[in-house]
């Protein structure tokens, strides 16, 4: 396996560019949190026509809901979560320059598509690793929505965060070439 | 008569809990090993060497392998000599969940079927109390996550499909449930019973050490040819493609119904959590 490629936050279309699906990635920067409560008031705010707690452009939502931090830790166990209940929002938070998401589990053509046409990626942090995970987060503040508990929308600031782009610019899927490639039948 | 105080198994269970949550088995640990040195997937084998450190760490920090910590589902095996004192069993084991969630900073998943409000202390637990011969309290907390449990089904097949209507129904349900159970999983299977009891089966089975033997022949050449054909599916760890789909296919069988073939397939990811003791 080839070494993994570094990116930093915010992120620009050359970045997401020069990534293909398979490739592992290393992350540093901010990540802001987000489930499907926070998704949906993400939404009901852009409807409205009202500003969204975070800029957007160039961002990661990472799809998480830790576990309580100790006292003196920055974070708890924090493992993706199954990114398919955050389809029916993804492409609007796209059109506003979102360029990367972070979860776990295949996503629909929609939002496939989406990518395609807006520049953005998804990325697999691997699930049920939220221990290891935890060791990369550096810092972490509620800027939205504390209301949610573990939904709230949190900004991370992580070091090497660990992914595998799972879906590129180009509409490719590793969900499903990776399991072609190694199917019998 | 021996008796026992029910605060003692609240303390057990609380322990339990959190031990579960931070200590991932050695049976887990070594099925890793082994299939890290067999997989042809760089990406499996990444993800793989992923989660022997993550364990590691878990081990170290005190922290939940995963954050997503389980519904607590708790077996006791009572002793029919054994005399409770002290209080009621339930809420003894309830107390020894808030308390264990509470402390080892794990996160409360339960939630109300409706308005999804969330009870706030992981309870109440799922508790199955079996009376056996002694004088012992056998404690199981098998903390169970969601995503693996979500992709389980029972389902009552025709008895005419037989055992190969059977293979092939668990082998779909794993192909079907692709990444989303967080593969590697443990498939367990209960064949056999009523429709509830085909289940306890399936979970029990789930609590076998992984690489042991199904005493019964038939089950266990069963059990290969079934984790045979669902590593042939091609989906590996996490779903990224590997050949390493599954661990181990567990499965427990007893008679049922004239009319009637019970089938329960739980699906348990890797992170396979349970911890004991006997009071």
């Amino acid at each position: 396996m080839s070494e993994p490629i570094r990116m930093e936050t915010p992120l620009s279309d050359e970045d997401v560019e020069r990534v293909k699906i398979g490739d592992r990635v290393l992350i540093t920067g901010a990540l802001y949190t987000g489930r499907d409560a926070a998704h949906k008031r993400l939404i009901d705010l852009i409807e409205r026509g009202e500003e969204l707690p975070f800029d957007i452009k160039g961002q990661i939502i990472y799809y998480v809901g830790p576990t309580p931090a100790r006292p003196g830790r920055p974070a708890g166990s924090a493992g993706p979560t199954s990114s398919y209940r955050m389809d029916p929002y993804s492409p609007k938070l796209m059109e506003r320059g979102l360029k990367g998401m972070i979860g776990k589990g295949m996503r629909s053509q929609d939002v496939i598509d989406a990518m395609r046409k807006f520049k953005a990626i998804y990325m697999a942090a691997v699930g049920g690793a939220g221990a290891l995970i935890a060791r990369r987060i550096k810092k972490s503040e509620i800027i939205a929505y504390e209301d949610l508990g573990p939904e709230a929308i949190r900004r991370l600031e992580v070091e090497d965060f660990p992914a595998i782009v799972v879906n590129d610019i180009w509409g490719n899927d590793l969900y499903g070439e990776g399991v072609r490639r190694y199917e019998r039948t | 008569m021996r008796e026992v105080d029910v605060g003692i198994i609240t303390e057990k269970v609380k322990t339990l809990c959190m031990e579960a949550n931070f200590d991932l088995g050695k049976d887990v640990l070594d099925a890793f090993k082994k299939v890290k040195a067999e997989e042809e997937s760089p990406t499996a084998r990444e993800i793989l060497g992923q989660l022997e450190e993550n364990a590691s760490i878990a081990r170290q920090e005190r922290l939940g392998i995963c954050q997503d910590t389980g519904i607590a589902v708790v077996f006791v095996e009572l002793g029919q000599d054994v005399h409770l004192v002290g209080g009621d069993l339930k809420r003894a084991i309830n107390e020894g969940v808030r308390g264990g969630y509470q402390e080892g900073y794990l996160r409360k998943s339960l939630c109300h079927p409706f308005t999804r409000a969330n009870t706030g202390d992981n309870t109440p637990a799922v508790i199955h109390v079996e009376v056996v011969p002694g004088d012992k309290v056998k404690l199981i907390v098998a903390p169970k996550g969601g995503g693996s449990e979500n992709m389980s089904r029972v389902t009552m097949l025709t008895p005419a499909v037989g055992k190969k209507g059977i293979v092939e129904y668990v082998v779909q349900r794993v192909k079907e449930s692709g990444g989303f159970p967080c593969p590697p999983t443990i498939v367990g299977v209960g064949i056999g019973g009523t429709f509830e009891e085909t289940a306890l089966l399936a979970k029990k089975a789930l609590l076998r050490p992984i690489g042991s033997k199904n005493p019964d022949p038939e089950l266990n050449s069963l059990e290969r040819e079934i984790l045979e054909k669902v590593n042939r599916l091609g989906i590996g760890p996490q779903g990224l493609g590997g050949r390493t789909t599954s661990l181990a296919v567990h499965i427990n069988m007893m008679p049922c119904h004239i009319a009637s073939l019970p089938l329960a397939v739980n699906i348990q990811c890797h992170a396979h959590r349970h911890k004991e003791v006997v009071i």
